[in-house]
């Protein structure tokens, strides 16, 4: 099911030309520039694969190519990211039944063979923090490459309907699919040399050379080499255990937003959100822009932990929230039918009595994020576990600087804030970059970094601000 | 105020009255007059940015919005551009009150419809007439307002509205 109309999305406008794919040898109907695991979507399709050892049914769950919940074999090649790999007319996919092997004929790309390309400042992630850097690196006068795995940029900006809060300098009062194509405009126009479909895969040195390895669309290799790099890798949806937490149908958040918000297809029916932080609340409102029934949100928490405004606005709409519940299992045969919650006690044990059964097609989690700091790992910069950033994130120093010479954080993946934090790092990293590759003006540059860094004060400074400012203690390298 | 509110969601008139000092009778029947729901300390200034009266005072970014009502013209700007949608407006008309409130659902009523009342739980309360349509194109926050003619108990209700054709 695809969506018509919405109050804030213009649909027609985005789709691309009809293509058909097919689909274990059925043709589906589906748009380019939509990936497949979208379009199998939009036709029902909520099985991807089954898994190794149990055989159980696995469907899409972050839908932004981190989670690897929705492998297939498409055109032979198993272990397709399907989720982020576009439609092409003609493709066919299958599902993938546990591990398979690669065609016997296929012949991997060589590294000989690899595309190079050289910048300053190579950055992986085209999010809010990494469009931001780009701009102003390239502003004081770095050349840059970025590359981001997703079909487009903008990072989760493109699946936010709603305005966004902070300064109207800072993007205030404007929806995030607004920002995205903003700094996508900005960046496009200021020469930011810009790969999609393109996955960072390792992080090396050469002398004073720094080089990223990656693929792109799947089969072509590039060799990125630049003096400095940015890791702008955002987040990673959490998970909790419950019964049946893996059945097709238990989404990720951000996953709902993507078919939803990003590709126009109607996500399901009926929807239970757990979890009523800003991104539980928000989706809750997002669904009912787009028509879709949301039957509760549940938060084991005795208080909402979004932006009171956030769930004022869906409660006025009729939408119950329950604090202290939680989900106790999804019920559904390879696919999400019924979802059962119970009230919680003191010491967080479900209340027997309390249960209550909701026929639903989806289940969203919203449970919170944690910080993609593989790559940073790998590059050897030095990490701890935050509790106030989400999880585990590396030191880094004033201006976004890692354990790691010449290799710099910002945005989510340097600890889990929001979209204006992520921009503000953004640039403060894109100056610290061009002042470390020896492009910009100094004075400009610490200068206007000054002003940013009071900004980011300003920002955290009220009392949601007090886990950011926590976390940032612990990480800050003096 | 307590933070009771937050284990439910919505804030209560009388919680409301915590919050803000309430516009007098006299002010409300005189014009629209801006009302914010904004309880919490949030880093968000939109409202106090683009107000042209300086009505709305926010000395930090992370301060809530207070509204000097005799300062407020009832322009509605604030509530066209509130990213939190928490701005309302208020006015005293006879015996009836009128509300204007952002709408970002569709079908989004005609000047005239008339719409059923939901309060800050999403109960319907009652029925009324919508008799100012701001769409989105017109918007300054790219978020179409509604006002809507209520009966004057509810002036301190309705929040929110849902169109009475089922959306096909």
């Amino acid at each position: 099911m695809r969506l018509q109309e919405h109050p804030v999305l213009d649909f027609s406008k985005k789709r691309g030309k009809k293509v058909t794919i097919y689909f274990e040898g059925k043709p589906i109907d589906a748009y380019e520039g939509e990936p497949i695991a979208e379009a199998l979507h939009a036709a029902g399709i909520r099985v991807m694969n089954y898994t190794p050892t149990t055989g159980r049914a696995r469907g899409i769950f972050c839908a932004i190519g981190k989670c690897s919940s929705c492998l297939m074999k498409v055109n032979g090649i198993p272990n397709v990211r399907t989720c982020i790999t576009l439609v092409e007319d003609g493709m066919q996919v299958e599902r993938q039944r546990g591990l398979e092997p690669l065609p016997r004929d296929y012949k991997p790309p060589k590294w000989k063979d690899a595309e190079r390309v050289n910048a300053d400042i190579i950055i992986i992630g085209g999010g809010p923090a990494g469009l931001m850097a780009a701009i102003k690196a390239v502003e004081h006068g770095a050349s840059v490459a970025l590359m981001d795995e997703n079909p487009m940029l903008g990072g989760q900006l493109v699946k936010q309907t709603h305005k966004f809060f902070g300064k109207r300098e800072q993007f205030a009062g404007v929806r995030g699919v607004k920002i995205a194509e903003i700094l996508e405009k900005e960046a496009r126009e200021k020469g930011v040399n810009i790969y999609l479909e393109t996955s960072a895969i390792g992080i090396f040195q050469d002398g004073e050379e720094r080089i990223v390895t990656a693929i792109r669309e799947n089969k072509k290799l590039v060799e990125f080499r630049g003096r400095a790099i940015l890791v702008a890798t955002g987040a990673m949806e959490k998970m909790i255990p419950f019964e049946n937490n893996d059945l097709p149908g238990v989404y990720g958040a951000g996953a709902i937003q993507t078919l939803m918000n990003t590709y126009g297809i109607q996500p399901g029916k009926k929807v239970l959100i757990v979890g009523a932080g800003n991104v539980g609340v928000i989706l809750a409102y997002q669904l009912l822009q787009a028509g879709v029934d949301v039957v509760a949100v549940v938060e084991a928490m005795p208080k909402v932990g979004a932006y009171f405004v956030h769930a004022a606005k869906i409660r006025r709409l009729g939408v119950p929230i329950y604090t202290r519940h939680t989900i106790l299992r999804a019920e559904g045969k390879e696919k999400v039918e019924r979802a059962v919650i119970a009230q919680l006690d003191d010491s967080w044990n479900p209340i027997p009595g309390t249960e209550k059964t909701y026929d639903v097609d989806i289940v969203a989690l919203s449970v919170g994020l944690r910080p993609s700091i593989e790559l940073l790992h790998q590059a050897g910069a030095q990490a701890l576990y935050v509790r106030e950033l989400s999880g585990y994130v590396v030191q880094h120093d004033e201006r976004m600087e890692t354990t790691v010479r010449g290799i710099f954080v910002a945005g989510d993946s340097s600890g889990i804030e929001e979209a204006t934090t992520a921009m503000l790092e953004g640039k403060l990293a894109g100056l610290a970059m061009a002042l470390y590759v020896g492009k910009a003006d100094v004075k400009n540059a610490m200068d206007e970094m000054e002003q940013v860094r009071k900004d980011l004060d300003e920002f955290r400074s009220g009392p949601f601000g007090e886990r950011a400012r926590i976390g940032e203690k612990k990480v800050m390298i003096k | 105020m307590n933070d009771e509110y937050l284990s439910r969601g919505y804030i209560t008139t009388e919680e409301l009255k915590e919050i803000v000092d309430m516009p007098s009778e006299e002010r409300l029947r005189k014009k629209p007059v801006a009302v914010p729901e904004c309880p919490q300390e949030i880093p968000c200034t939109p409202c106090a940015e683009i107000c042209p009266t300086d009505a709305v005072s926010m000395p930090t970014p992370n301060d809530r919005p207070v509204v000097d009502y005799e300062k407020c013209i009832g322009c509605s700007l604030c509530v066209q551009i509130c990213p939190g949608l928490a701005f309302f407006m208020v006015q005293y008309r006879g015996e009836k009150a009128r509300i204007t409130m952002p709408h970002e659902l569709l079908p989004v009523p005609k000047r005239g419809d008339e719409v059923i009342l939901l309060n800050r739980k999403g109960e319907e309360v009652g029925t009324g007439k919508v008799v100012l349509v701001i769409p989105r194109d017109k918007s300054v926050g790219d978020t179409p307002v509604l006002t809507v003619e209520v009966p004057l108990a509810l002036a301190w209700e309705v929040r929110a509205i849902k169109v009475k054709e089922a959306r096909e």
